[in-house]
């Protein structure tokens, strides 16, 4: 069913490639980067970019490369992004596909809890999460997933309760399946494309929150660096040395533009009444 | 409709219990009580002091007995005392929260400004190449970290003196037009990111709306097209934008606690900031209690304005 329809549309496939290239960038970050992201190089701070020096990004108030931290970034930022989101898409697809097929007493506890979670802002909450748990990078992992728990919950429960009462499901039932067997086999698998989608949106989301977090210092500590503590660094600098703040968050920019444009592309291949009718 | 509203403000009360419920064990959760970390930037204390030292901070009693004293003091309006200056909270949150409601509805205003005819624009390209650009664009305004767009602007703007009072912060009561010309730019980095969600939702509601009957009644009909737009598609498309406005200015608010620090205006976000550095649990407890109750009440205040804006929502309410 879903794979007739995915046939990707420019929107989609661009935001593929900039992930793709993203990816790329992480990967050789791992075997390889121009500078020592992390030891500061006093003969060297706050040169321009440029070519000759090799620091084509310019170097910080430490004299540290900026290109080498926003590649050694890339993984740190993505890494949380991609953790949270997944802990929390798990976490709450399975409270709401649970929800949506026991109904009843379960599905109204559930969904309240999930209803006293969306009281918060996401910044907020996840601000206040940190307060709480600490500035450490695990718990910025935390952070995100308690922040997308409610909205995967309320997602999958709705995907679920449209479809749960289709013959396809009867007739599996009527042969005798288990609850479980046709939760995992028929109802989760019909229900990936919509999750698909949010879980893009979701880490466009996790990306700035990380680097929001960072950004006020909660996050991610230096000397380690993220692209949200670069930023926070830059700031004292910023006024005579622009490429410190620029760089970083362009590099933060892209990657969720690329995870939105990705979103956004699917939603309209999945829902065909935004299609353009002109 | 005083049916319907007394419904929702009913099913209000869970709500915030829960919320309730969350701070105060969330708090309760850090490591080492209020108590210690109080002591922690004090000198030594009497045994005797420190037992009414633990009265005062109500550690002489069971959890359960502690949130409902605690809910009993909020509801007669005492938040508690800051760790750090010993005055109470609440008079400190409420004079601070002027500036960040002020910057959240400027804020507001300008995406609905950006947003909506952008929206619109784009369901009624007939050229799908701009109706592309348009939604990068859009999707460009949603990708940009807002506190990035603050400092970059107040880069680019620094140089022009004057453009950004710099300096202390003019209450909009002291001088109405020095205050809005300070709050421009941070309304506007925090503004530009929601207009691509107001963008993308009109635009989706409109191309919604326009595929309907009724639509093309009015257009058989030989109306104007603009009429056609204007009076019958849009008021219709509207309504879901009114809810994701709603639903979002809470967010709006608490991303002012980002913009607030970059801009150094003294608003809730920063002392929220604040009491975060300095571990003042009491002060942060209220502020999140604090936002997260303006965030509930003005989704509900949302419901409100859509019900009676489109009477079929309360109509079916009422039916069961």
């Amino acid at each position: 069913m879903a794979g007739k329809k995915l046939k990707l549309n420019a929107i989609a496939t661009t935001g593929i490639i900039i992930i793709a290239f993203y990816l790329v960038g992480i990967i050789v970050s791992f075997f390889w980067v121009p500078f020592d992201p992390v030891d500061m190089d006093t003969d060297h701070i706050l040169e321009g970019p440029s070519f000759a020096t090799g620091h084509i990004m310019g170097t910080d108030e430490f004299g540290r490369d900026v290109f080498s931290r926003i590649m050694a970034g890339s993984s740190i930022s993505l890494v949380i992004s991609l953790a949270g989101t997944a802990l929390g898409g798990i976490l709450g697809t399975l409270l709401g596909i649970w929800a949506g097929y026991l109904g009843g007493a379960w599905d109204h506890w559930m969904m309240r809890f999930a209803d006293i979670l969306f009281s918060f802002p996401s910044l907020l909450l996840s601000i206040f999460i940190m307060a709480i748990l600490g500035e450490h990078t695990l718990n910025v992992v935390i952070a995100i997933a308690i922040v997308y728990i409610p909205q995967f919950a309320r997602i999958s429960r709705g995907a679920i309760l449209q479809i749960k009462q289709e013959e396809f499901v009867r007739a599996a039932r009527s042969n005798g399946a288990t609850s479980h067997y046709i939760l995992y086999k028929h109802l989760l698998p019909n229900i990936v494309v919509p999750l698909i989608v949010q879980v893009s949106l979701s880490l466009s989301v996790a990306i700035l929150l990380e680097s929001s977090l960072s950004f006020l210092g909660l996050g991610v500590q230096p000397p380690a660096p993220s692209w949200g503590n670069m930023l926070s660094g830059a700031r004292k600098v910023m006024a005579i040395a622009p490429w410190t703040a620029v760089y970083p968050g362009l590099a933060i920019v892209f990657l969720v533009l690329g995870f939105n444009l990705l979103g956004d592309g699917l939603r309209d291949i999945l829902d065909p009444r935004l299609r353009n009718v002109g | 409709m005083g049916r319907y509203i007394a419904k929702r403000l009913l099913s209000l009360i869970p709500v915030l219990f829960g919320v309730s419920l969350i701070v105060f064990f969330m708090v309760r959760l850090i490591p080492g009580s209020a108590l210690e970390m109080y002591m922690g930037t004090q000198v030594e204390a009497t045994p005797q002091q420190m037992l009414e030292l633990k009265r005062i901070f109500g550690e002489d009693k069971p959890v359960p007995v502690l949130y409902v004293e605690w809910i009993g003091q909020i509801l007669r309006g005492d938040f508690g005392f800051s760790l750090r200056t010993g005055r109470p909270v609440l008079p400190d949150i409420i004079s601070r929260l002027p500036l960040s409601l002020e910057l959240t509805v400027l804020s507001l205003l300008i995406s609905l400004l950006i947003g909506l005819p952008q929206g619109i624009m784009s369901s009624l390209g007939k050229n799908p190449f701009l109706d592309l650009i348009n939604r990068i664009i859009g999707l460009l305004g949603l990708s940009l970290p807002q506190f990035w767009l603050a400092s970059l602007m107040v880069l680019a703007f620094s140089g022009f003196a004057g453009w950004i009072p710099m300096g202390n912060y003019i209450p909009f009561s002291e001088n109405p037009l020095k205050n809005l010309q300070m709050l421009l730019l941070p309304a506007t980095a925090i503004g530009i990111g929601f207009s691509a969600v107001i963008m993308r939702y009109t635009r989706n509601s409109m191309l919604e709306v326009l595929q309907m009957d009724y639509i093309r009644t009015a257009k058989a009909k030989g109306l104007k097209k603009n009429v056609v737009i204007w009076r019958h598609a849009l008021k219709n498309a509207i309504l879901p934008v009114i809810t994701v406005v709603g639903f979002n200015a809470g967010g709006l608010l608490s991303g002012s606690i980002v913009i607030e620090e970059v801009f150094a205006l003294p608003g809730m976000g920063r002392l929220a900031l604040y009491a975060i550095y300095q571990r003042d649990y009491p002060l942060i407890q209220a502020i999140v209690l604090i936002i997260a109750t303006i965030f509930v009440l003005v989704n509900l205040l949302t419901d409100i304005v859509y019900a009676l804006v489109d009477p079929r929502i309360r109509l079916d309410e009422g039916g069961k």
